[in-house]
């Protein structure tokens, strides 16, 4: 069966003052119908760059296209025009953000920029809008939606901003829903509102869901596949299981170990030393080479390729060549201690 | 640690409110009326919903704001009352703050070493040039930075970097208490853990108290020995951080700590969660009697009526809920 999305070695660079910024360096996954897919890494390692591409929304210039592909129902977006791109824009792939207020109207009733959508990729009159709109409020759990509708992001709290948003996103039934550190900004008990949500609304409609976020915790609720990313490279990618109770990379051996546990005692968290590699000057091997404890000499120069270890994971590391030593990730990235996974 | 017992106060919050007027008929009461004490040497964690006080609790306990009612006792002087400038000085420089936001708080066309020194400065702590470069290099060091990062600029330094920066500046002036005001939630998960790996060292070092205000829970266990919940302008709930874990008794608070997610994808699948419903009231009208009652699930008549009386529970166990009064 055909990949929902395919993304290919895709690259994309900034011409910034202090020179080219390699921001995203050959990535490549795929996306299938109803699957939630968790992008986490490093903050600058090219997670926001790479989902909003799939929409291109990334600004162009200073941004570029600098290889690769992106192939949705068969044709590569990479080669859209921006009048074609208008029409796959929000009614087959549309996108959450972090901040509602940057993405909501400010100036206009919640209504209307649900029904927008609707008017222009459905063709459906401003009462079938309206009506649908209603239905969209009420599906992301908005009290009084009849009454609410009318009125303007400014009178929503937080949390029903970004259920609004949620509802301008699902209006036209998109195949991909991209949400971008959505619950960030909110509350714990919000967020569990929020995830929630966005789960009910997937098994309704079968979206698939690109999620990222830099929190393991949602990651674990929410994903069925994870892909890891350090320094414009995707390290390592796998089912939900695989990244937690096996993870290969060891950068993904320090997320998990940095993180506290709730039901840990006090020690010392185990810090990743450094600062991650400067994008206008990448390295030329492995990314994660100057602050990673298992560094080789062939690491510095030499990109590892990627090892596939199972059907759906796949990381890239030297560490898993028959040449390199034995390591067995730390026992502080152990998710869950001593249980037995399959 | 220490037993409670034997731990000396060096704060005591008394009823305090700060309320801030919107207009001649709005306020909005944003801290309103909490007690607890912060007891010296301890890490006392804040947690809540965004906007339900935390800073504004935080920057009024160092007198960034005026209270407007109640009493701040830091080591038995009362912050609020009337000072003189010299007074307030002294004061000032016994609390400081590290803010949430490492790119806002340091001033880009500073360089470093002159952002660290700026306490120093206004102190007089170096009786020198040499002796105020010496002691910016000793800071620098401690955080985990080197000397030539001093003639730098904050830009060119990465968040984890500019939060040390703003650790560094924080102790220059030895101050006896820390508000950390979400010091890492700006952090990468990777960095946040270097930060507080910091501030837990330098602690334990120069017998530091902190008052560190989050939203993270799972970092609020990991670095407080007691917490305290904010819901609404009101304390909800205080305890060691152990009992409050393992025996949360405010409704909210067992509401929140079974939404934290969990980083553990079978835990995530098999766990019950109480799922409170609605949002957080405006503090402008907050619900009468007990602020929580619109989204509690355990609402009774005598909520929407009565506030919760403020009492200690179990010893060292504060809380505020009617369901816990006979
Ligand atoms: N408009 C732009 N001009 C120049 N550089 C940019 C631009 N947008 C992004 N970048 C750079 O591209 C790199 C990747 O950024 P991106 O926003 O994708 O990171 P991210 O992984 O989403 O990080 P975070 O977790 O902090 O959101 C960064 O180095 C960033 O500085
Ligand atoms: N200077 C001010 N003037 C008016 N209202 C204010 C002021 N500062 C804070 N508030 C209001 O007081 C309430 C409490 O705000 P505060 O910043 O203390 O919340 P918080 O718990 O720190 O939230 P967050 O987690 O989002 O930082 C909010 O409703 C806020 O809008
Ligand atoms: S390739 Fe080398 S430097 Fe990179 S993660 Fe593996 S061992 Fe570490
Ligand atoms: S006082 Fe009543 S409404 Fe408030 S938390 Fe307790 S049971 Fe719930
Ligand atoms: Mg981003
Ligand atoms: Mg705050």
């Amino acid at each position: 069966m055909s990949k929902l999305l395919e993304v290919k070695d895709l690259s994309i660079a900034f011409d910034t003052y202090g020179g080219e910024v390699q921001a995203v360096r050959g990535v490549t996954f795929d996306l299938d119908e109803k699957e939630t897919l968790a992008i986490v890494g490093e903050s600058g390692s090219g997670k926001s760059v790479t989902a909003q591409s799939l929409m291109r929304l990334v600004p162009m210039p200073p941004g570029k296209f600098a290889g690769g592909s992106i192939v949705f129902n068969e044709e590569d977006l990479v080669e859209k025009s921006d009048k074609q791109m208008e029409g796959i824009r929000g009614k087959d792939i549309s996108m959450i953000f972090q901040d509602p207020m940057t993405s909501l109207n400010p100036t206009m009733p919640i209504g209307k920029q649900i029904s927008e959508g609707l008017i222009k990729h459905q063709n459906m009159s401003k009462k079938a809008a309206h009506n649908r709109g209603i239905e969209l409020l009420k599906l992301v759990g908005i009290p009084n939606p009849e009454r609410r509708i009318d009125q303007y992001p400014h009178e929503y709290s937080g949390g029903m901003r970004q259920r609004a948003m949620i509802a301008i996103a699902l209006a036209c039934n998109p195949k991909i829903l991209i949400a971008d550190e959505p619950t960030t900004a909110l509350d714990v008990t919000i967020q569990a509102q929020i995830l929630d949500l966005m789960r009910d609304v997937q098994e309704e409609t079968g979206t698939a869901i690109i999620l990222i976020t830099h929190d393991l915790g949602v990651v674990a609720n929410a994903a069925n596949r994870v892909a890891v990313m350090y320094g414009g490279k995707i390290v390592e990618t796998g089912n939900v299981n695989e990244i937690f109770y096996n993870p290969k990379h060891p950068y993904t051996w320090g997320l998990l170990s940095s993180m506290p546990k709730i039901d840990g005692d006090d020690e010392e968290l185990l810090a990743i030393p450094g600062s991650p590699p400067d994008l206008a000057d990448p390295p030329k091997g492995c990314p994660f080479a100057a602050r990673c404890p298992y560094a080789m000499k062939v690491c510095e120069n030499h990109m590892p390729e990627y090892t596939h270890l199972s059907e759906t994971q796949q990381t890239a590391c030297w560490l898993l060549d028959e040449r390199a030593p034995d390591v067995e990730a730390p026992e502080s990235a152990m998710v869950g201690g001593t249980k037995v996974h399959e | 640690m220490n037993s409670i017992e034997e731990k000396e106060k060096l704060l005591e919050i008394k009823d305090l409110k700060k309320h801030f007027k919107l207009s001649r008929k709005q306020t909005l009461k944003a801290v309103d009326g909490i007690s607890f004490d912060i007891y010296k040497g301890e890490t006392f964690g804040l947690v809540g919903e965004s906007g339900c006080g935390k800073s504004t609790a935080g920057r009024t306990i160092m007198r960034l704001y005026e209270a407007t009612e109640g009493e701040v006792d830091f080591n038995g002087d009362n912050v609020h009352a009337k000072k003189s400038a010299k007074e307030l000085k002294s004061f000032n420089r016994n609390m400081q703050m590290i803010f949430q936001d490492p790119y806002a708080s340091l001033n880009p066309r500073m360089t470093v070493k002159d952002i660290i020194a700026e306490g120093i400065d206004i102190h007089g702590l170096a009786s020198s040039k040499d002796d105020r470069l010496n002691k910016v290099h000793a800071l620098l060091e401690i955080v985990g930075l080197n000397k030539e990062h001093g003639n730098r600029y904050p830009h060119e330094f990465s968040g984890g970097q500019r939060q040390r920066i703003g650790i560094a500046r924080a102790l220059a002036v030895s101050p006896q208490f820390i508000v950390a005001d979400e010091p890492i939630s700006a952090l990468d998960v990777s960095i946040q853990a270097q930060v507080v790996n910091i501030m837990k060292r330098l602690q334990k070092e120069r017998e530091l108290t902190y008052l560190f205000i989050a939203h993270d829970l799972s970092m609020v266990k990991h670095i407080s020995d007691r917490v305290g919940v904010m819901y609404l302008g009101k304390m909800a709930e205080v305890a060691t951080s152990d009992d409050l874990y393992a025996e949360p008794l405010h409704p909210y608070t067992q509401a929140l700590l079974s939404a934290v997610p969990i980083s553990d994808p079978e835990v995530e699948r098999t766990r019950e969660r109480i799922i409170i419903e609605g949002d957080v009231p405006s503090p402008v009208s907050p619900p009468s009697g007990c602020r929580f009652r619109t989204r509690c699930p355990h609402a009774m008549d005598i909520c929407a009526n009565v506030s919760p009386e403020w009492q200690e529970h179990k010893k060292d166990h504060w809380v505020a809920c009617h369901l816990y009064n006979e």
